[in-house]
């Protein structure tokens, strides 16, 4: 049988994965004249991912999560950085072999999953496009296994998607994604489109696949309190960098940087009871074809001060890490950038 | 007597598969100043009773209603032409997707000032002051220049600002809010909440939130009304019902949060909710109800009493606190 059924292979140790300094600039605009203008998508972002462990990156929309998650599944190739990924230097050249290790599930499972084909032509195709030797019979057997394994139940084989409730078709999605035996599982906010009662059963699968095949998660969220639940490492971003990153009781416990104790205290808890001390931020994300120079956060932080405007504070400290001058709670504060 | 009172409102939608009953018996009541938020999963009927009161359904729906009453007029017996005065005037309604409601092929001046026109027949020079006035209100920033702007030009705040402004333009007396902050990010949503919150402060209208998300309900509530696969099943003050919920449903649904965890596994409820074809007889959630008998599944409940949040469940749940208190 594959290795998918077996159960927690040899503890490795040591990360997966490991980004350092990884960036993605785009180039937008620019005509016949006009030059073009650069978005700053992602800025040196540093991470690892190690196996059975998950990293929650959370942030708002424009804050890199998106093409954090295209540039580690290999659909991008960062503009700077290294990327290694099992070992191996992920350049375009490695990509073909390195793509069985890294995959994804998509936020939407309405529109990751083709609608002519039947959930079990869903689950083939990564084989019989990556393992073309094997024999159909094996191909099968092994659909109708993961078919198993993400809790739906053998007839589904031959249905459609649209047979599917959300839920459902996120656990296709799941599994399609596990076919190729990957390590890494990037999951592009997998939740967020489900309904409370269907999410639930949907973290309950991730956390059993997690614990029975070692897998390393990299979690993107916008959703805290599922974040709360899932995550080991939490990395909150704002504008295409890591302004706070660490462990995740650090991080909901004791926040070092004003975003992340913001984002914490906008986040509405099911609680009527709770005692409520909403920060309020005023005004919105800066667009990122216009990232103001200094602190990203300082248009919009209320402890801002001139030396926020003028440089920008880098990502410091030892096991919790924070990018400000002025941090909350014990934090230290951050030295300068140098200037670029 | 109350601003909105429905009894017995039903929503059926002629398809091609026969009949599909999405709102079933639903009495509901809102007052000046109130908030009540309704809360449930996709398909509970959550939304499409509040477009039945909007009268924004298509001609496939057939609405049902023993009372339809809003502020004295009753709207199942009224013309469309008189029912169009009130709506957009009196009775107002923002919607999930702020991108997909505005027009995009004219100024979100325009579109303010079309309304203040129609419902209140100010001249041009009036409706600019007024739209001005609002778009202050709201706190869009350089209120006279975003007035020019397109939809596309302005984020997804801004735009939900914009339909803000639009409904509370004439002054209504009750607002409906339908999912108005899904689309928006955390820190957004708690501006656009306040808002709200500040807006039937000020006013004193009544303010329906129609919402999936407990949070929300936990934070801008007073009174929450949890509906499942069309029907009411429970309603309760905030503060009771997140603390002893009657009806199985509404348990399970905060067991399952996230937030309410005790375990790394999450409690989940087993099932879907059921469709048109696979409707239950008895209880309609009886098939998902770890407390479900053979007279649950015979048999449809009737609301309790109001001591009992007007729970559907034969067995009601938390019943000793009642008691004890």
């Amino acid at each position: 049988m594959s290795a998918v059924t077996t159960d927690a292979p040899t503890a490795k140790t040591g990360p997966v994965v490991t980004a350092r300094g990884l960036t993605r600039h785009y180039e937008v605009g620019g005509g016949l004249f006009a030059k073009p203008r650069v978005v700053r998508a992602l800025s040196d972002l540093d991470f690892e991912l190690t196996p059975g462990r998950t990293l929650a990156v959370v942030g708002e929309s424009g804050c890199g999560k998106s093409t954090l998650a295209r540039v580690v599944t290999l659909i991008e190739e960062p503009t700077r950085g290294d990327l290694e990924i099992s070992g191996t230097n992920a350049t375009p050249d490695a990509w073909k072999g390195l793509r069985s290790k890294v995959q994804i599930v998509f936020q939407d499972p309405y529109g990751s999953l083709n609608p002519r084909q039947r959930i079990g032509q869903i689950l083939m195709e990564p084989l019989l496009i990556n393992r073309p030797d094997m024999p159909a019979s094996e191909r099968e057997a092994k659909a109708r296994e993961m078919l198993r394994l993400v809790g739906l139940r053998p007839e589904h084989f031959d249905r459609y998607p649209h047979m599917f409730s959300g839920g459902q078709r996120q656990r296709v999605a799941i599994g399609r994604a596990l076919m190729l035996e990957p390590e890494v599982l990037v999951l592009d906010e997998p939740v967020s489109a489900l309904d409370v009662s269907i999410q639930s059963s949907v973290l309950n699968l991730l956390i059993d696949l997690q614990e029975r095949m070692q897998l390393a998660y990299l979690f993107i969220s916008h959703d805290l309190s599922v974040v709360r639940h899932v995550a080991d490492e939490v990395t909150v971003m704002y504008l295409g960098r890591a302004v706070e990153t660490g462990p995740k009781e650090m991080i909901f416990d004791n926040p070092q940087h004003p975003y992340t104790k913001a984002l914490l205290s906008a986040t509405p808890r099911a609680d009527p009871e709770a005692a409520k001390e909403r920060i309020k931020l005023e005004g919105e994300l800066p667009s990122p074809l216009a990232v103001p120079p200094g602190c990203a956060f300082a248009p919009r932080c209320w402890k801002a001060q001139e030396k926020c405007r003028a440089a920008r504070p880098l990502l410091d400290g030892n096991v919790q890490k924070s990018a400000c001058f002025f941090p909350e709670g014990e934090g230290k504060p951050s030295a300068e950038a140098p200037e670029s | 007597m109350s601003l909105l009172r429905l009894r017995n409102l039903s929503v059926e939608f002629a398809t091609t598969g026969g009949r599909f009953r999405a709102v079933d018996q639903v009495d509901l009541d809102v007052d000046k100043g109130d908030v009540l938020a309704i809360v449930g999963e996709s398909g509970s009927g959550k939304s499409v009773s509040m477009l039945a009161l909007m009268g924004l359904l298509p001609w496939t729906a057939k609405v049902t209603a023993d009372e339809m009453v809003f502020d004295g007029h009753d709207l199942s017996k009224m013309s469309a032409r008189a029912r169009r005065k009130i709506v957009g005037k009196d009775l107002a309604m923002i919607f999930q997707e702020p991108m997909s409601s505005l027009n995009p092929c004219f100024t979100v001046g325009f579109q303010i000032r079309e309304a203040l026109k129609i419902h209140l027949g100010m001249d041009r020079k009036a409706a600019q002051a007024r739209a001005l006035e609002l778009f202050e209100l709201v706190g869009i920033p350089d209120p006279e220049q975003r007035l020019k702007a397109f939809p596309h030009q302005m984020s997804g705040g801004m735009n939900q600002r914009v339909m803000i402004a639009m409904a509370i333009s004439c002054n209504p007396k009750l607002l409906i809010a339908d999912e108005p902050t899904t689309a928006l990010d955390v820190t957004i949503q708690a501006q656009i909440l306040d808002l709200l919150v500040r807006l039937r402060d000020e006013t004193g209208m009544g303010l329906v939130l129609i919402t999936h998300d407990m949070g929300v309900v936990a934070e801008t509530a007073q009174r929450v009304s949890v509906h499942y696969a069309g029907q009411k099943v429970e309603e309760q003050p905030v503060r009771p019902l997140f603390r002893s919920p009657h009806h199985p449903y509404t348990s399970a649904l905060l067991a399952a949060l996230p937030e309410r965890a005790t375990d790394r596994r999450l409690p989940t409820i087993p099932g879907v909710v059921p469709g048109q074809f696979d409707r239950p007889q008895g209880c309609l959630f009886s098939p998902r109800c770890p407390y479900a008998d053979d007279h649950c599944r015979k048999v449809p409940p009737a609301p309790r009493g109001p001591d009992l949040g007007l729970a559907r469940c034969h067995y009601p749940l938390n019943t000793d606190e009642r008691l004890a208190s």
